[in-house]
């Protein structure tokens, strides 16, 4: 492995910066904002999955006492104008502006029809029943198979298949239909001793953040536009509702106040353009609060998929062919994350020949948001079970087969990127030195998996501005929203390269207004990317400090020198000064030192993970409790270990969640029954062991620390890992997601 | 008639009046009318325990009371834990071991602790994992909130 850098504060686990605040309940997320004359929003919402809407009366909710606005539709630009202008954008805007209030028809229980503002949350809320809204009931279509059927109930009128570049004559719930192809896999199946296909299922899943999504919006007579509100993306809220409402950028201020969980389910605006409209109605600042059933009915989760896996593989375990089929519900409007899903489902493996399809198909569900390396769990649900079975009925170890098949610089993933430096074996090798992996695993009914898992990451941009005090401390302004601690890593870097305490920096996330451009915190790209950013800012900061160092010494830049937190003259004069000290002198050199960065990297660097857990199955009752967890990551560097340990832990445990209990049951007509906290069932800390993670560094040479992001590939592995170590203990192959209590009992015929 | 009742009670030991109408939740009365927003909603339907607040000295979502329930007793919240310049052992043990990441459930998951180690000094960790099962967290895990936990109470004894 490469050499190993020394550093002084990358690599240590400081106290968070936002720490206090957040222990003393003193930081301010979206709901939490206050502000004189404040309105309360109310959205009322459709009680079918999928009707015409014939009319709506909001007359008896206007003569309510306390109401002072109503808005539904009518009140947006309409889009249908924008079609000849924008062409296929229009389509989109179409897409986006239908789902915050539908227009012609609703396509999902749950959808936005209208809103209120009134004096109180309460009357708002009476006031939605007194809207009178007329509707043509249609018969919903609620999986991805049925969708596709020719005779399927069509959810829009104008969607048409784009399959591979060509656009369908008739209209169909496809929205689209790719595919990636590498080698020649009838050839490769050929060469195969042994081959394995399996269809899958996965449920509708949430990100269960927290809190609800809020905002607040307060609209000046001078045409300025302001939004708190908690988001993973200050701008990307900003464009959003430019673009639905057809309003400037420049008027629109978008103040991102804490956030309380995203997971990518805070990156799509649902009640933001809402609280706009009725402030710009009102006169008034407006606050709408989802409640839990608005979150779960009316704000994406992650898409039900339907899944076709064949992997063939040598005698001797080499994996000569691979395929899949891949149709993913994308909800109400086109845009599931099946891409990402067919790009990642075989990417920790060289494989030669690959044949990948997907399809992203339209629902009478919730739009589907990104949720967390979105795509890559539902699909490695599937090549990870497979390549299980190849190893088992070829008669080798799991993580040995891994090995033999696992990704290396150089290799080329099917979708066409060639892998640069990489860490996928080095995941494999720790699981497997793990002393979890050699302990005991022979009790009945015990039994141990593994499954591993790739997210890409990503970079895009980010800015940070950097103001130097002069007690030798820096104020460091950053626009990514902070959901995990990122303040403290992005701090770190800064810090690094100034060799200043990471006590010594005060992060601040603000406002549109008040940073330069940042893209949403997603993607694990935040500790990379504006990390980036606060990296080459502190170099500019030090580039100007060296220059006020050699006006104060009378002696060229190119003689002075920084190291270790010191500037010192190289050549001639025998001078050192600290940077703290320097900071002292800035006024008498020229004023105030202002560092700024601002990056658009492109090599984030791909992330794997290798899991590996042991369970003990119920027969009696179906429950599966994980006895222990071990998860091995590449981290590239971790800049505060216990965060990307917190990171790990957070994505292992959501996977847990979808792997053994989370999804949407609907009824006939559409409705989700479990749209509560209460029957939504996610891990509770009791249904829990600790969480072991292993931090692997393979540093990724597109950063100047090497790192990568870590926040999503942990969800990736867990459902495959769980359902192969039940095989491993009661001799079942789940298919399907979850595995709750009742698939398991009818899958082994308790029931 | 009035629509809202007067209502005194002790707030983290302050004596404190308040207006409300009979509808409002003591969670909507902290923070709304009291503009304590500590305490967080994520269900208000008593199943996250985001709300989490002492009453009389029991542990109670706070969404599930009414604001005119507190007449005459005594609430503890978030707001009342540290010292003006010292935390509290069990804030200290959160942010040491980095127990929470977006932060929104650490109020809760504080009050909550609180009331444990109130009763059980020294819990075992399923006596921790059980007592703490009422509030979730979808950021961590809970590894790092249980490790935490059981610093608290060693720092306490
Ligand atoms: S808000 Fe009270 S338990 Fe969730
Ligand atoms: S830290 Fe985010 S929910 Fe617990």
């Amino acid at each position: 492995m490469s050499e190993k850098k020394e550093y002084k504060v990358i690599g240590t686990r400081p106290i968070r910066h936002d720490g206090v605040d957040k222990v003393t309940g003193r930081a301010l997320y979206g709901a939490d904002f206050q502000i004189a004359g404040l309105l309360h929003g109310r959205v009322l919402r459709s009680p079918h999955a999928h009707a015409r809407i014939v009319s709506i009366d909001t007359s008896r909710a206007e003569a309510y006492p306390g109401v002072k606005g109503i808005v539904t539709a009518q009140d947006l630009p309409d889009p249908a104008d924008k079609v000849a202008d924008l062409g296929e954008g229009a389509v989109n805007l179409k897409y986006l502006c239908d789902n915050i209030l539908a227009r012609d028809k609703v396509l999902y229980k749950g959808h936005a029809v209208a809103a209120v503002a009134a004096t109180s949350p309460h009357i708002a809320e009476e006031a939605c029943t007194l809207i009178d809204v007329a509707y043509e009931v249609l018969p919903p279509v609620l999986e991805v198979r049925q969708a596709m059927e020719p005779d399927a109930p069509l959810l829009h009128e104008n969607l048409k298949t784009t399959s591979l570049g060509e656009t369908a004559d008739e209209p169909s719930n496809v929205a689209s239909h790719l595919q990636y192809k590498k080698g020649a896999p009838e050839k490769g199946f050929a060469e195969a001793d042994v081959v394995i296909e399996r269809e899958f299922v996965t449920g509708t899943v949430h990100q269960g953040y927290i809190e609800p999504h809020n905002a607040t919006a307060l609209y000046n007579p001078d045409g300025h536009l302001t939004i708190w509100c908690s988001t993973q993306g200050a701008f990307t809220v900003r464009e959003q509702v430019a673009e639905i409402l057809q309003y400037p950028i420049s008027k629109i201020k978008v103040v991102p106040m804490e956030i309380g969980g995203g997971f990518g389910g805070k990156i799509s605006v649902y009640i933001k353009p809402v609280a706009a409209l009725l402030a710009m109605k009102t006169g008034k600042p407006v606050k709408v609060l989802m409640n839990r059933t608005d979150v779960f009915e009316g704000t994406g989760p992650t898409p039900a998929s339907y899944i076709r896996v064949k992997m063939g593989a040598t005698k001797a375990g080499k994996v000569t062919a691979a395929e899949a089929y891949l149709a993913f519900e994308a909800g109400a409007y086109p845009g599931s994350p099946v891409g990402p899903g067919a790009m990642c489902i075989f990417a920790p493996y060289n494989i030669e020949n690959v044949l990948i399809d997907g399809y992203d198909v339209v629902v009478n569900k919730p739009k589907t948001a990104p949720y967390r390396a979105p795509g890559a769990t539902n699909a490695a649900f599937g090549s990870e079970t497979i390549l299980d079975e190849l190893a088992e009925r070829l008669e080798i170890d799991p993580l040995e087969i891994r090995l033999m098949n696992g990704a290396k610089e150089g290799d080329r993933r099917a979708d066409g990127p060639i892998y640069p430096r990489i860490g996928y074996i080095e995941t494999v090798e720790a699981a497997k030195q793990h002393p979890h992996y050699a302990a005991p695993n022979g009790k009945k009914h015990h039994g141990r998996g593994v499954a591993s898992g790739f997210w890409f990451n990503i970079g895009l941009e980010s800015s940070v501005t950097i103001n130097v005090n002069v007690d030798g401390t820096i104020n460091l302004v950053e626009g990514s929203t902070d959901i995990g601690g990122t303040r403290a890593s992005i701090a770190m870097q800064a810090a690094e390269v100034l060799g200043i305490p990471a006590e010594s920096v005060n992060p601040s996330v603000v406002d549109t207004n008040s940073v330069g451009y940042t893209a949403v915190t997603g993607g694990s790209r935040t500790t990379y990317a504006t990390g980036y950013a606060a990296y080459e800012a502190a170099q500019d900061v030090k580039r100007q400090m060296i220059a006020r160092a050699a006006k104060l010494w009378e002696v060229d830049e190119a003689n002075v020198q920084f190291a270790d937190g010191e500037f010192s003259c190289i050549n001639g004069k025998e001078e050192q000064i600290s940077f703290r000290d320097l900071c002292a002198r800035l006024g008498e050199t020229g004023g105030p030192v202002v560092g700024s960065g601002t990056v658009n990297p492109g090599g984030a660097g791909g992330a794997f993970a290798t899991h590996v857990v042991d369970v003990e199955v119920d027969e009696e009752t179906g429950k599966v409790e994980i006895l222990r967890y071990t998860a091995t990551q590449d981290a590239g560097k971790a800049i505060h270990p216990s965060y990307v340990e917190g990171q790990i832990q957070g994505g292992v445990v959501q996977g847990i969640g979808w792997a053994l209990n989370e999804e949407y049951i609907y009824d006939a007509e559409g409705t989700m029954t479990n749209a509560s906290f209460l029957d939504y069932r996610m891990p509770t800390c009791l249904d829990l062991p600790m969480i072991d993670t292993v931090i692997v560094e393979v540093p990724n040479p597109g950063h100047p620390y090497g790192v990568r992001g870590v926040g999503e590939v942990p969800i990736i592995p867990p459902p495959a890992a769980i359902a192969n170590a039940i095989y491993d203990a009661v001799g079942i192959r789940m298919t399907e997601l979850p595995m709750s209590p009742e698939r398991l009992l009818k899958a082994i015929g308790t029931i | 008639m009035a629509i809202k009742s007067h209502v005194q009670t002790t707030i983290n030991g302050e004596t404190v009046e308040f207006l409300c109408e009979s509808r409002q939740s003591l969670l909507e009365v902290l923070r709304d009318e009291l503009h304590l927003t500590g305490a967080k909603e994520g269900c208000n339907n008593g199943n996250c325990g985001a709300c989490s607040v002492i009453l009389d000295g029991r542990l109670v979502n706070s969404c599930l009371v009414l604001g005119v329930e507190t007449e005459g007793k005594s609430v503890e919240t978030i707001e009342g834990l540290a010292a003006p310049d010292k935390l509290h052992p069990i804030q200290d043990a959160f942010l040491e071991n980095a127990a929470l990441q977006c932060g929104i459930c650490t109020p809760g998951f504080i009050m909550s602790t609180k009331a444990l180690l109130d009763s059980n000094p020294n819990p075992t960790e399923h006596e921790i994992r059980y007592w703490l099962a009422g509030n979730l967290c979808r950021c961590t895990g809970y590894d790092k909130i249980v490790r935490a936990v059981q610093d608290a109470a060693k720092a306490s004894a």
